[in-house]
C-alpha cells in the first residue's frame, strides 16, 4: 500500500474507533430505565453531603512532576531520529547525541538535587 | 490469482477493480474491511481475555473463578455485559455531561487504535506506518487524557483525587518507557512495526537488550494501571479512584479498555522485543504468524496477572521514586552504554550487513557482546542498590539508637 493508503486507514479507524465503543452505549440508552431522582443524582461521598466545588486549586507537585515530565518527553522526541539514523552516523553526530543525553541527564540531576522528584 | 483474491486484503482493491469497480471505491472498500477486522477483533477479545485474568487470578488466590455461565465459565462476561447494558446509567447532577460521556469512549479508542499498526503476519498488517513507533506512544498517552476526562467531569473529589495521581504516574512512567524503545529502534533502525520485525528474523531485541526489554515491561505494567502499580483503584483510599461515578455501560467500557489495554501492551512487548510474528515456516504461511504473536504475548501477559494477583500496592511516592530515581536514570545509562557499545561493535565490523541481518550466526557476535554488556550493568545496578540500601539501614538503626539514648536521658530529669 501506499504513504497515502496508510494514513486512510489511520482515518477510517480513528472514525470507527469512536463508533465501536459507541454502540454499546446507545444499546443501553435503548434499553436501560430511566429513573432519576435527587438523591441518587448527587455525588457520592461516602453519604455525606460534599462540600464546596469539586474543581479547586490542586497541589503545586503536580504541576511541578507535570513540567519534569514535558523537558524530558519534548527532549526525548528529538533522539527518535537519530536512533533511527544510528548505523549510519559518523562520530561527530553520535557524539552530539550522547551530548543530548548528557545535558538530558544534566537536568535530571539538578530537578533531583532541587527536591523536585520528592513526592511532597 | 482467484485465491488471492479471497485469501489477503492487500489484493482485495485489485481484485474488485478488475471486477469492473471503480478504482477509488474499491481502495475504500478495502480499507474499510481492513479497518473494521482491525478494530473489532480486539473488542471480541476482550471477552476472553477478561475471563483469562479473572480465572488465572482465581486460581492464584486459591479460589475457581467464574464457572456457572458456559463451559469453564466462558460466557459469563457475556452475561456480565447484558447485565451492565440493561443497568440505569446515573449522571451525577454537577458533572459536564458531554465529557463524562466522551471519557468512557475515548479510553476504549486509546486501546483500539494500537492494534491498527500491529503487525499480525508479514503480510497482514493494518497501516505499516513509517512512525509506527511514535503512533503507538501518542496513541497511549490518550487513555491518559480519558482518565483526566472521567475524573475532571465526574464533580466528586475522590474521582478527581484519583484522576490527579493516575496522570502524575501515567505520565511519568512514560519516560522510562520511551527511553527504552530508544535501544530497538537502534537495532532495528526503522520505526515502521513490521521493520522492527523483520529485523529480528536473526535475533530477538530481548536477547540483545534485556535491560531495555525489562524497563519497557515495567514500565508498561504501570502505564495499564497493574499491580503493584494499581494505585488507579486504590480502594482503601480514594473508594474507587477516577470512575468512582460512572454507572451501567459507561463503567463497563472502562473496565474492559483496562483489561484490553494490558493486554495490548504485552502485544507491544511480544512485536518489539520478541520477534512479532517471527518463527518457522511463517514466510510460507503467513497465517502461523498470528499463532506466534498470540504465543508470544499471551507468556508475558500471565506473567503481568500472576504479578497483579501475588504482589502488594505501592504507595504513590515510593512508585514516583521508583520511576524517577531508578527506571529513569538506568534507562539513560542503558542508552548511553548500549550507544556506545553498539557504536565500537559497528567500527569494528562485527554487526551483520544489510544482506545477512536474517541470519541467525551474523548476528551472533554483536547479540554476544551487547548480552554481556547488559548483564554487567544489570550486577552494577543491583550492587549499588544493595548498597544504597544497606547504608540507609546502617543510617536508620544509628538514628533510632541515638533517639533512645536521648529519650533515656531526658525523662528522667523530666520526672525528677
Amino acid at each position: 500500500m501506499t504513504v497515502v493508503n496508510e494514513w486512510a486507514f489511520i482515518g477510517v479507524s480513528m472514525a470507527v474507533a469512536w463508533i465501536f465503543p459507541a454502540l454499546p452505549l446507545v444499546v443501553s440508552w435503548i434499553f436501560r430505565p430511566r429513573r432519576p431522582n435527587a438523591i441518587k443524582m448527587a455525588t457520592y461521598e461516602c453519604g455525606v453531603e460534599t462540600v464546596g466545588d469539586t474543581w479547586v486549586q490542586f497541589k503545586v507537585q503536580y504541576y511541578l512532576n507535570g513540567l519534569v515530565f514535558l523537558v524530558f518527553d519534548v527532549e526525548l522526541i528529538f533522539l527518535f531520529p537519530w536512533a533511527i539514523a544510528y548505523s549510519q552516523l559518523d562520530f561527530f553526530a553520535f557524539g552530539a547525541g550522547l551530548l543530548f543525553i548528557f545535558l538530558l541527564t544534566d537536568a535530571l540531576i539538578y530537578a533531583w538535587k532541587k527536591n523536585a522528584l520528592e513526592w511532597q | 490469482m482467484e485465491a488471492q483474491c479471497i485469501n489477503t486484503l492487500e489484493t482485495l482493491a485489485p481484485c474488485l477493480v478488475r471486477g469492473g469497480m471503480d478504482p477509488g471505491l474499491a481502495q475504500f472498500l478495502s480499507i474499510a474491511a481492513g479497518v473494521l477486522i482491525v478494530s473489532g477483533l480486539p473488542l471480541l477479545l476482550v471477552i476472553i481475555f477478561i475471563w483469562v485474568e479473572r480465572k488465572i487470578a482465581a486460581r492464584v488466590q486459591d479460589r475457581l473463578g467464574p464457572n456457572r455461565v458456559g463451559p469453564f465459565g466462558i460466557l459469563q462476561n457475556i452475561a456480565d455485559a447484558v447485565k451492565l447494558i440493561i443497568k440505569e446509567d446515573i449522571t451525577p447532577a454537577g458533572a459536564d455531561r458531554l465529557i463524562y460521556t466522551a471519557a468512557p469512549i475515548v479510553a476504549m479508542l486509546s486501546v483500539i487504535l494500537i492494534w491498527s499498526v500491529v503487525p499480525f503476519t508479514p503480510i497482514h498488517i493494518g497501516a505499516d506506518l513509517d512512525i509506527g513507533v511514535v503512533y503507538v506512544v501518542a496513541i497511549g498517552s490518550v487513555g491518559t487524557l480519558a482518565i483526566m476526562m472521567a475524573g475532571w467531569s465526574s464533580n466528586n473529589k475522590y474521582a478527581l483525587l484519583g484522576a490527579f495521581r493516575v496522570v502524575a504516574a501515567l505520565v511519568s512512567y512514560e519516560v522510562p518507557m520511551i527511553v527504552a524503545l530508544l535501544i530497538p529502534l537502534m537495532l532495528a533502525g526503522t520505526m515502521s512495526m513490521q521493520g522492527i520485525v523483520e529485523a529480528q528474523q536473526g535475533m530477538w531485541f530481548v536477547i540483545s537488550a534485556p535491560i531495555a526489554a525489562l524497563i519497557f515491561y515495567i514500565s508498561n505494567m504501570a502505564e495499564t494501571g497493574r499491580a503493584p502499580f494499581d494505585l488507579i483503584e486504590a480502594e482503601s483510599e480514594l473508594v474507587a479512584g477516577y470512575n468512582i461515578e460512572y454507572s451501567g455501560m459507561k463503567f463497563g467500557l472502562f473496565m474492559a479498555s483496562e483489561f484490553l489495554h494490558s493486554f495490548t501492551v504485552n502485544l507491544l512487548f511480544a512485536v518489539i522485543f520478541l520477534g512479532g510474528w517471527s518463527g518457522p515456516f511463517v514466510h510460507q504461511v503467513p497465517v502461523l504468524g498470528v499463532v506466534y504473536l498470540g504465543i508470544k504475548s499471551i507468556i508475558p501477559y500471565i506473567f503481568t496477572i500472576v504479578f497483579r494477583s501475588t504482589v502488594p500496592r505501592v504507595r504513590i511516592d515510593q512508585m514516583m521514586a521508583f520511576n524517577w530515581k531508578f527506571l529513569v536514570p538506568v534507562s539513560i545509562v542503558n542508552v548511553l552504554l548500549v550507544a556506545f557499545v553498539l557504536k565500537v561493535v559497528q567500527e569494528l565490523g562485527l554487526s551483520p550487513s544489510p544482506e545477512n541481518v536474517h541470519d541467525f550466526a551474523a548476528n551472533l557476535p554483536q547479540t554476544a557482546i551487547l548480552l554481556v554488556t547488559n548483564l554487567l550493568m544489570g550486577l552494577v545496578t543491583i550492587n549499588i542498590l544493595r548498597n544504597a540500601g544497606r547504608r540507609e539501614r546502617i543510617a536508620d538503626q544509628n538514628r533510632a539508637l541515638r533517639g533512645a539514648e536521648r529519650d533515656s536521658a531526658i525523662v528522667p530529669t523530666a520526672i525528677s
